[in-house]
Parts: C-alpha cells; structure tokens; sequence
C-alpha cells in the first residue's frame, strides 16, 4: 500500500501560507490518539506581522463594491460546500452546513447592510443629512475552543461583510478547520491579507491583540480575566471591544444578523445646504 | 476708447469707536436658588456628605449658588433609586413613557427664557447662543425621543430593543443642559432609569431640569440627578448597579472610564475630544467659507468637542482667507456674555482659561505667528480674545492638541490628497468640514474623512435626529437618530 503523502498544515496569513517566525510547532493528535501533525504556534511577531498584512490589504477590500463582496463571500460558501467531508472529518456534518448557511446569509448582506444600519435624516434645517457606515480597518477575532468552525466564521463574517479586514486566532485545541479554512479562503477570489488566520495559544498573543494600535476593534469569546486584559489594553487607543459570552449558543440562528455588522462599522453622518 | 477701469476696492466702512453699542442686557429671571440637594428619587435632598461647593459665575467670577457635594453613599442611594423605578419604568408601554418625554419637552419649551439666562450666568456662553440654540435643541431633543418610545420595534427590524438597567452619565460643562438632554432623552425613551452627574463647573441647569420633572410627574427615581466632581463622577461610573456608562468628557478622562471598565460587563459608550480640520478649497464660496470658520471655532467660544480648530486652506487662496478672517475677527464682539449682542462670552473657569492661555504661549513659542484683534476684555471674570495662528506646522502642539478656546490654527494644502492626509493625521475623528462648489469633490472628501460628522459647506450644525460621534480616539457609539438608541438597549 502507498504511503500517504502527509500535509504539512501552515498559516494562512497575507494570502500565503507561513509557519511561525518563531519556527515553534506543537503537536495536534487524533482522536484515537495518534499523531496527526505540527501546528504553527505563532507568536505577537506574527501577529504583528498579520496585522501589517491586514492593514495593507484593507484599503483595497474596503473600496470593492458591496457586490463583489458578496460574491467573494458566496465564493467561499461553494469552496467549503466542495470539500464539506474533510471538514466535517475535523469539526461534524452539523457544524459545516451552518457554517456553509452562514456564509451564504452574510454574502447576502454585503449590499443591502448599508439599507438597515444607514439612514437619511429628517433635520429641521435647510440641509441634506445622511448616514452611513464606513469600515472600521483592521479587527481582531479570538475565536473559542469549541465550534471551531462555526465560532470562528461567526466572528469573521460580520466583520469582512463589512469591509474591515482581519486577524484572527483560532481554537488551541481543534486548530485543524482554520488550516482547511485557509485554503479554502485562498482559492475563494479573497485578496491576501483580508482574512489571516494564526494558530497558538492566546495567552501568548492576547496582550498584543489589546493593545496594538492598528486594531482598531476587537471581538473576543473570553473569560472575566481575558476581558480585563483586553479592555484595559484597548483603554489606550480607544479600541473597540465586544466580549461575546463563552455560553454563547453558535448554532442560534440570532447570529445571523446585521446588527452583528455594526459592531464593526462606524456612522459617518454628513451634512449639505440645500438652495440654489 | 476709454481705458478699462480697475475694479473698485470694497469699501468698508469704518466707525472705530465712534458708534459703539449699547448694552442690551437680557433681563429675564434665572430663578437661581441660594442652595441646592441632589436630587434623588423625585425629590431634593441634603447630601449624606453634608458638604457643599460654590457654583461661579465665568461673567464676573462671582458665586451664584451653593451646590450639594455627592459622597459615595449619595451615589449609591440615586442608584438605589433608580434601581427601585426601573421595573415599572421599563414595563409601561412604550407610548406612555412617551407622553412622560412630550411634557418635558413643552415645559422646558414653556420655562425656555429662564433656563437660558441661568445657562449662561453658570456657563458663560452668550444669551444669543443659550437662547437661540441650547435651549431649543434641548428641548427638540425631548420631542425627537418622545416619539420613538412607542415605536422601538421599527429601530432594529428583526429584533426587539430592550432596556439595559440603571445608566451611569457624566457630563461636560460646555452645553451643560444640551448634554443633559442628548443623554437623559434616549435613556428614557428606550425603558432605561437613570442616575446622571452634571459637570461641576455647570450644575445649575440639571437642577432646574428637576423641576421641569416634577412638573411632568415623571415617577420618582426615573431620573437621579447627584453632583460634585472627579470623585463623585468615579462614584458614578464605578457602581455595580449601573448596566451601562454614557460619558462625554475629554479623551484623557475617557481613557481612564474605559480602563476601569474592564472585566465589569459594563456597556459604555464614549464622546470625547476633536482636532477637527475645517477644509477650504480655492473654488469655495469664500465669503460663506470665512463665516463657517468664524462659526466653526468662535461659536460658544470654541468650547466645542467638534470645533473647527485647524482651518487647512488651499494654498492659492490662503492670503486672501486670511485676511477676511482677521477682518472678520475684529468686528467679533467680545464680553458680557449676558448682553444679547455678545458674540463671544466668557471662558468656563479659571482652570480653562489657564489651559487656553499655556498651549497659546505654546504656539508663539513653537514659532506659530499670533494674531488677536484690538478688543477690551471685561476687567473681572475669565475672558479670552478670538485668536488665530499663522505659520502652523503639523508638528506644533497647537496643531494636535484640543485647545478647547477660541483659538485658530491655520495651515495650508495644494491637492485634495494633501487636505485628506493632514485633516486624518490626528488620532482625533470626530468632525470635519469642507468647503468646495463642487459636488462629487464632496462626496469625495467626506468618504476619505476620518470623522464621524462631515460638514459641507456647513458647520456646526446638530438635529436630534442626526447621529454625532466619532472615530478613533474621539470615543465610540453615537447620540442622536435611529442609531443612538441602540446603544442605549440591548436585542432581543
């Protein structure tokens, strides 16, 4: 019998796939305990350096239309739909069809967001006043243990639906879907750098996510502890900072809306007198 | 064939002091009390702390009142209070807690006059400006939100807005009664009760305001009103009850809310300072444009979060502006803030005018050219004169810091490119303006804009339907609109 020709799982970080800067790996193993491969474990440098990724690729992504985002985002719904089974090898059968539902229900959002959250404003003065949203930049996603796919995407989506880019981290202990999820964001018509995905442990990295200045918001599923450190490290840049609760139910369909969206745009109101 | 003649110099007149005005002093009554409690669960209460501190007036640094000091144990009675309304408060239906916020809206409407010259005694700002914009829009502010209460099933389609809890809010003293209402009308017209702390230069107003509640008969304990200072604001932010915090302020107190903050679970939202960058191009309608400067950092003697305190003119017409500015400035009229044809009244506080007079010696220092037009200020209270500086580089402080007074700083741009980088090279965002005739130049700026507000060929210019913020570090969340209720409840 042929010898499987084993895959070396790598980051997928500015559009490319990269081990750590640090060259450290830890070990992930099956569930009848074989070994199954060596994880990136990244570092604040390379969250630093995805951060720099981010940045570059999201002036671009911000300026696409809301169409060929929600098209880039559909994409990317047929990419896992195409390799479903060796998801739902590492996550389950349940967790990829939400996850592909999900996709499919933000792509659907990227042109029509702006209609709910936007408005036009009746003032009591000669003037034409509307508001609208406007991407944040660059956010931050600490995704959770569990649901590793699901959890992951559910951060994810609203905020690339909303023209930020990201850098993500993954679960610890189940980093394998984000590997797959990478791959399948490459080939999806994403430009490098709006999605960045790192593996490792958070404690390692959670300071760096609260405090660097280019973050200019940060979604996390964490604990009391983990919240202080974050809020506390985005006091200084006056980061935004959204803790969702690890009891959070991935599968509700409460998810799926855009007032998710939100937490990751800013209102630009704007104002002009109206007369000849 | 005659020789064409050379277009006519305008011809100003010039009176000098040869017709000065004559005072015209409002004289409406303020109703000031010698003394004033705190006012919680419906009604006025000596402090627990039993101490009290003077309220100033900026017009002549006399004393107009006694206000009561809150100590942490009358904080925590106002939250008790709140705590104690909020059930029956958040389970009326919606359109009764409306009619509550109509008849604020009316009485303050009725009382408007009043309130207006005790604003500007407390304050400072001139009688024009309390009479002709705090006033209505506060009370603008009370109708606008009246009318959602009953209708909060359309802000959020999909889901249902529900009330957070008791509201911890601090406020400034620069549009001390506009703040109040900016803060206390989506509190209430989304279920929330509240416990709000005026600032300490600027209590006045929010004391007054308790009448115009018992007046409306809104329940006791809806709205608590506990004043003091730093530490009675810390009191405020701090207690457990509160399920969200509403600050506005300056971004250096901001900061600190948001640290200890942290790890409570605590909604906050924030509105802090600016460095706005007032952008004029060449094809501008000058005229106007030097009126929306003149507006953008003189109104309310640039007490503003979203002043137009760097004027980035195009480098063709930068003389000319210039010098409509300084002869615009000098017909500015400085002094009484009491007196109807004040354009510009008094500083808040000794302590500001401290700060508006270090960073202005800041500026001549840093090698900033300083024009001030000739104007006698009052001899007693705190008064500072328009100025503007000329020769401003990115780098001087007078460039990147809030100077919070009436202070220009001018710089110059060539490209519209070049007006973008400089008007967002700030970790400020709160607003902008810009000054073309043409159309999709506009859109343009204000896409590329940093800011929460753009105003084109406009400034200063506020609706309680119209949402204000800002980006980075001018805080997060908005007030005003649709959106600004969202940050007052929670989805369901």
């Amino acid at each position: 019998m042929a010898l499987k020709i084993t895959k070396t799982p790598k980051c997928y970080v500015g559009g490319a796939f990269i081990r750590s800067e640090s060259g450290r790996v830890y070990e992930i193993r099956s569930s009848s305990g074989e070994f199954f491969a060596n994880i990136p474990r990244c570092t604040r440098k390379d969250l630093r350096n995805a951060v720099e990724a981010a940045a570059k690729a999201g002036a671009g992504w911000a300026k696409r239309t809301p169409y060929n985002r929600a098209q880039i985002l559909y994409r990317l719904a047929e990419m896992l739909e195409a390799r479903a089974p060796e998801m739902a090898e590492v996550t389950s059968d349940k967790e990829v069809r939400a996850t592909i539902d999900r996709i499919v229900h933000f792509a659907g959002w990227a042109d029509k967001y702006e209609q709910v959250l936007g408005s036009v404003n009746p003032v009591a003065s000669p003037h034409f006043n509307f508001t609208v949203t406007e991407s944040m930049g660059v956010v931050g996603i600490l995704a959770p243990e569990e649901a590793p796919l699901l959890a992951l995407m559910t951060l994810i989506l609203p905020a690339i639906t909303g023209g930020n880019s990201v850098v993500a981290l993954g679960s610890y202990s189940a980093p394998y879907p984000s590997i797959l999820l990478g791959e399948m964001l490459a080939t999806s018509d994403l430009p490098g750098g709006v999605v960045n995905l790192l593996a490792g442990e958070r404690k390692e990295m959670i300071s760096t996510f609260a405090t660097h200045e280019y973050l200019r918001a940060v979604a996390a599923v964490a604990s009391q502890a983990e919240a202080v450190t974050l809020q506390q490290g985005a006091a200084e840049s006056v980061k935004r900072v959204k803790i969702h609760d690890p009891k959070t139910d991935w599968f509700s369909g409460m998810h799926d809306s855009p007032y998710a969206i939100r937490d990751f745009v800013e209102a630009k109101t704007v104002w002009h007198p109206i007369g000849s | 064939m005659p020789a064409k003649k050379a277009p006519a110099r305008p011809r100003e007149l010039l009176f000098g002091d040869l017709w000065e005005y004559d005072p015209a002093p409002e004289s409406a009554e303020p109703y000031i009390d010698s003394r004033y409690g705190l006012f919680i669960d419906g009604k006025f209460t000596a402090p627990k702390s039993k101490k009290y501190f003077d309220a100033i007036a900026p017009r002549n640094g006399e004393k107009l009142s006694e206000i009561a000091l809150a100590n942490a144990a009358d904080v925590d009675a106002a939250y008790a209070a709140a705590a104690k309304a909020f059930p029956s408060w958040s389970k009326l239906p919606g359109k009764e807690r409306g009619k509550y916020l109509f008849r604020i809206a009316r009485l303050l409407q009725d009382r408007a006059r009043e309130f207006a010259v005790a604003e500007t005694l407390d304050g400072g700002k001139p009688i024009k400006e309390s009479r002709d914009f705090d006033l209505p829009m506060a009370a603008a502010h009370f109708f606008y939100h009246a009318g959602w209460a009953d209708k909060l099933s359309y802000v959020t389609p999909g889901r249902t807005l529900l009330p957070l809890g008791v509201i911890g809010q601090v406020i400034p003293w620069n549009f001390p009664l506009l703040m109040l209402a900016w803060k206390i009308a989506p509190a209430l017209a989304t279920g929330n009760t509240v416990v709000l702390k005026p600032a300490e230069t600027t209590s006045i107003t929010a004391l007054k305001f308790a009448t115009i509640l018992q007046q409306a008969g809104l329940p006791p304990g809806v709205v608590n009103i506990v004043t003091g200072a730093g530490e009675t604001g810390a009191a405020v932010v701090n207690h457990a009850t509160a399920a969200k915090i509403a600050f506005t302020g300056s971004t250096e107190v901001g900061k600190i809310i948001q640290r200890a903050l942290a790890g409570t679970g605590k909604k906050l939202t924030l509105e802090l300072g600016g460095k706005a960058a007032n952008i004029v191009f060449e094809d501008a309608p000058l005229d106007q444009a030097v009126e929306g400067i003149v507006n953008g950092i003189f109104f309310n003697q640039g007490h503003v979060c979203c002043a137009g305190s760097r004027l980035l003119v195009q480098e063709s017409v930068a003389d000319l502006v210039i010098a409509k500015l300084k002869r615009r400035l000098q017909v500015l009229r400085v002094g009484d803030p009491l007196d109807k044809n004040t354009d510009v009244g008094a500083i808040n506080s000794a302590e500001q005018l401290a700060k508006i007079k270090g960073l202005v010696a800041s500026g001549v220092k840093e090698g900033a050219e300083l024009h001030q037009p000739v104007c006698k200020l009052p001899g007693k209270g705190f008064y500072f004169p328009p100025s503007l500086f000329t020769n401003v580089t990115q780098s001087h402080r007078i460039a990147r810091e809030e100077i919070f007074g009436p202070v220009l700083s001018i710089l110059t741009f060539r490209t519209p490119e070049e007006a973008i980088e400089k008007a967002n090279n700030t970790p400020y965002g709160l607003s902008a303006g810009v000054w073309t005739d043409k159309g999709s130049r506009i859109l343009k700026m204000a896409s590329e804009l940093k800011a929460g507000v753009v105003w084109a060929n406009t400034y200063n210019r506020f609706d309680p339907s119209s949402p204000f913020g800002g980006y980075k570090q001018s805080g997060f969340g908005r007030e005003g609109g649709k959106h600004g209720l969202l940050d007052y409840a929670h989805l369901g």
